[in-house]
């Protein structure tokens, strides 16, 4: 079996060792016995989308969108009948707004792919931080790193997860990425894959399957370092939250004024903790 | 001078001499800490003191070791200087660096000053400082957490040289970014860059800005360095690197060292890494900007020490110990290189951490290229610190083996008690000081094992 990987733009959308998912992604074929055929493309190259079972692309700086956007309509039609005929994406952070209709920067709007009907608002505060998911779609939590300016409103689309610590899509709206069809979407860096084995094998089962056929699954490895790693974000992040209570409303907490907050803090921290434990277990979280 | 300047003055270095005698710290910001509390124009009050020239170091890789030549060679010209050597490069720090340096009576007494500045407080720390002379050793990616991405920290920058607009600019013109940043400024702008490849077998690593800032073309690179660094033009609009007003010319390499001509003088002591002639390249190239003294700096230069107090060489149970500090991916590209160059059976320990000082993402260790790791004839490679999880990880998917240690002291001792004659430690910057001090001392505890 092979699978063929078409890595998009690493020479413009390069941030944030993004290019680990592409390795991750490689490397966990050939411990596999299957082969990995990773195809760079450049800002400017043709795409043969025929010729690609997944796509992997990665964050990069705002200017990149601008550079990028002219070149994007060339590909839009390609690359949206790539995703509808269920062919495999794993779009990461710019990557993510850039399938969207429009990303809105101060006054200036870039036109997106347009595959997602979803769009995305630049404001200046950025939400970066480590950041925890609890999804559906996975049994283990989902870490990553979070560092982006733009707002994503994804409408009606399921979500890739809900977040359990840190912002998502927006500071509101609890939930984080998007999934349509075979494609992810996230703001997840870190990056994604490696430390989320889980969900990069669902991403390789799904190609395998679109190529070969619903027969074929993907053997187990043995993920201590990947789970290890894991993990340990999951324990930091919740002993964080911990603290972060203790300090606020533990021992400085003090006056009658501060109660009512106290206890939404309280409840927000143990709802918190409560998925954490859910995820320790492996189970789904329903929503 | 007025008098809550002169207090402000007092409070700080009595703060100081407070922190030295309960031995908390080496005190090189908690003092500034104070006299800004009762001063907070105190800096621009001791800046305007300085005699000839004050010069700001800024920049993302290499602004302690180019400050710390600044200092080295303007002292030895018989120059007083004020500088923040230790690399304490917020406001805090510079602050601390100027108050130390008055006399009794609170005056300053220096012909320049020499003040590393971070590239992020820039703004804050120009408006007082008001520098003479600014020079930026190279923009690279850094931190992106909290520096964010190339172009918004160059928006940032410049925001501070229009602050000073009559100060000249030291850009690096091999380095597109800050060329960028450079045409962009209305200062005066002096160039300083090599117009050779240093050396062919430097890993190039992460490249910054492929494309023309100005029609957003693809760049053409007749050779890189390493990182973005090189020989680049546009096909498009036909903007080229712009020549260099300083050079560094023939450069060789014998016995694992880089020698080269510098303004008619042949540098060829100490620099053992590619980076280190750009910084010598640069600080020589501040001095020119500064109009500085600078006859007898070859000679001076031979007594530098690139380490910076920071990195350094220990031995340890007959090993030799070699620290690193890498906070970049091409800071850590560099420095596997330097571990790659040397032949000789070696163990190396890298420590991770993720603390507000190293940025708390460290996700920027998959964009080093370790397989010059996996030729280096290490013989074990060990993981420390906080984020030692995602360094195996990130080693596993390159197919090179690594263990990993929760107690960085207990594997040296390991390391060197088995026999290990050779050993590298990388890290990052929160563990730099710890690391050193930890090493300082079992080389003493070994040494006096050795006389007793």
């Amino acid at each position: 079996m092979k699978l063929s990987i078409g890595y998009l733009y690493p020479d413009l959308f390069n941030l944030y060792g993004d290019r680990g998912n592409v390795k991750c992604l490689e490397k966990r074929l050939q411990w596999r016995g299957i082969e990995a055929e990773i195809h760079p493309i450049l800002c400017g190259d043709r795409i043969n989308f025929s010729g690609l079972d997944m796509i992997c692309w990665g964050g990069g700086p705002d200017r990149g969108q601008e550079i990028i956007s002219g070149y994007l309509k060339a590909i839009r039609h390609d690359f949206r009948a790539y995703v509808e005929d269920g062919g495999v994406v794993l779009a990461v952070c710019a990557a993510f707004q850039l399938l969207g209709r429009t990303y809105t920067m101060r006054e200036q709007v870039v036109e997106g792919l347009g595959i997602l009907d979803i769009h995305t608002q630049w404001q200046p505060a950025r939400l970066v931080g480590n950041i925890i998911l609890q999804s559906p779609y996975f049994k283990a939590a989902i870490v990553g790193f979070e560092n982006h300016a733009g707002r994503t409103d994804i409408g009606t689309y399921p979500p890739l997860g809900k977040v359990v610590f840190g912002h998502g899509n927006t500071e509101q709206s609890g939930y984080e990425g998007i999934v349509y069809k075979n494609l992810i979407g996230t703001y997840l860096h870190g990056p994604l894959l490696p430390k989320n084995p889980e969900v990069c094998d669902g991403l390789l089962e799904r190609a395998l399957k679109r190529k070969y056929g619903d027969q074929v699954s993907l053997g187990e490895l043995p993920d201590i370092s990947e789970h290890r790693a894991n993990h340990y974000m999951v324990e930091r992040c919740r002993s964080a939250e911990e603290k972060h209570t203790a300090i606020h409303f533990g021992a400085f907490g003090f006056g009658n004024s501060r109660k009512a907050g106290k206890d939404n803090k309280r409840e927000s921290a143990n709802t918190c903790r409560k998925q954490m434990d859910r995820t320790a277990d492996g189970e789904k979280y329903d929503e | 001078m007025q008098i809550r300047s002169r207090l402000a003055v007092f409070f700080g270095k009595l703060a100081c001499s407070f922190i030295h005698r309960l031995g908390r710290g080496n005190g090189s910001t908690f003092p500034g800490v104070i006299a800004k509390k009762i001063d907070p124009d105190i800096l621009s009050v001791l800046s305007g003191m300085v005699r000839k020239q004050v010069i700001a170091v800024t920049g993302t890789n290499g602004k302690t070791t180019a400050n710390n030549i600044l200092y080295h060679t303007l002292s030895g010209e018989g120059e007083k200087v004020v500088c923040n050597k230790m690399g304490a490069n917020l406001m805090e720090g510079v602050i601390t660096a100027f108050v130390l340096g008055t006399d009794r009576w609170g005056r300053l007494d220096a012909d320049y000053a020499c003040i590393e500045v971070d590239e992020l407080s820039c703004v804050k720390i120009f408006r007082q400082l008001k520098p003479d002379c600014i020079l930026v050793t190279n923009l690279f990616r850094d931190q992106l957490d909290r520096t964010g991405e190339i172009d918004l920290l160059r928006a940032r920058m410049q925001d501070a040289m229009r602050l000073v607009p009559q100060a000249r600019l030291v850009i690096n013109c091999d380095d597109i970014c800050s060329v960028t940043l450079g045409m962009e400024c209305i200062n005066p702008v002096l160039m300083y860059g090599i117009n050779e490849k240093i050396d062919e077998g430097i890993p190039v690593g992460a490249r910054e800005s492929p494309f023309c800032p100005f029609c957003g073309r693809r760049l053409v690179y007749e050779f890189i360095q390493y990182g973005q660094l090189g020989e680049y033009y546009c096909p498009a609009c036909g903007r080229r690197r712009p020549c260099p007003d300083v050079t560094a010319e023939d450069i060789e390499i014998s016995n694992g060292e880089y020698t080269y001509t510098l303004d008619g003088m042949r540098m060829e002591w100490g620099a053992c890494a590619p980076y280190n002639i750009y910084n010598t390249l640069s600080a020589y190239a501040a001095l020119c900007a500064a109009d500085a003294p600078r006859k007898k700096f070859c000679r001076l230069m031979r007594s530098f020490d690139y380490g910076n107090k920071r990195e350094g060489v220990f031995s340890i149970n007959e090993a030799r110990v070699e620290l690193f500090l890498a906070k970049n991916p091409v800071g850590f590209q560099q420095k596997l290189f330097l571990i790659l160059k040397d032949p000789k059976p070696k163990d190396v320990v890298i420590q991770i951490n993720d603390t507000r000082l190293d940025g708390e993402d460290v996700s920027w260790l998959w964009d080093v290229d370790y397989q010059y790791l996996a030729g280096a004839n290490a013989e074990t490679i060990t993981a420390g610190g906080a984020r030692r999880d995602d360094m195996v990880l990130c080693l596993k998917y390159g197919d090179i083996q690594c263990g990993s240690t929760a107690d960085l002291r207990e594997t040296m001792e390991i390391l060197t008690e088995k026999g290990s004659k050779n050993v590298y430690i990388i890290t990052n910057y929160s563990g730099l000081y710890s690391t050193n001090l930890m090493l300082d001392q079992m080389q003493s505890a070994w040494k006096e094992g050795m006389t007793s």
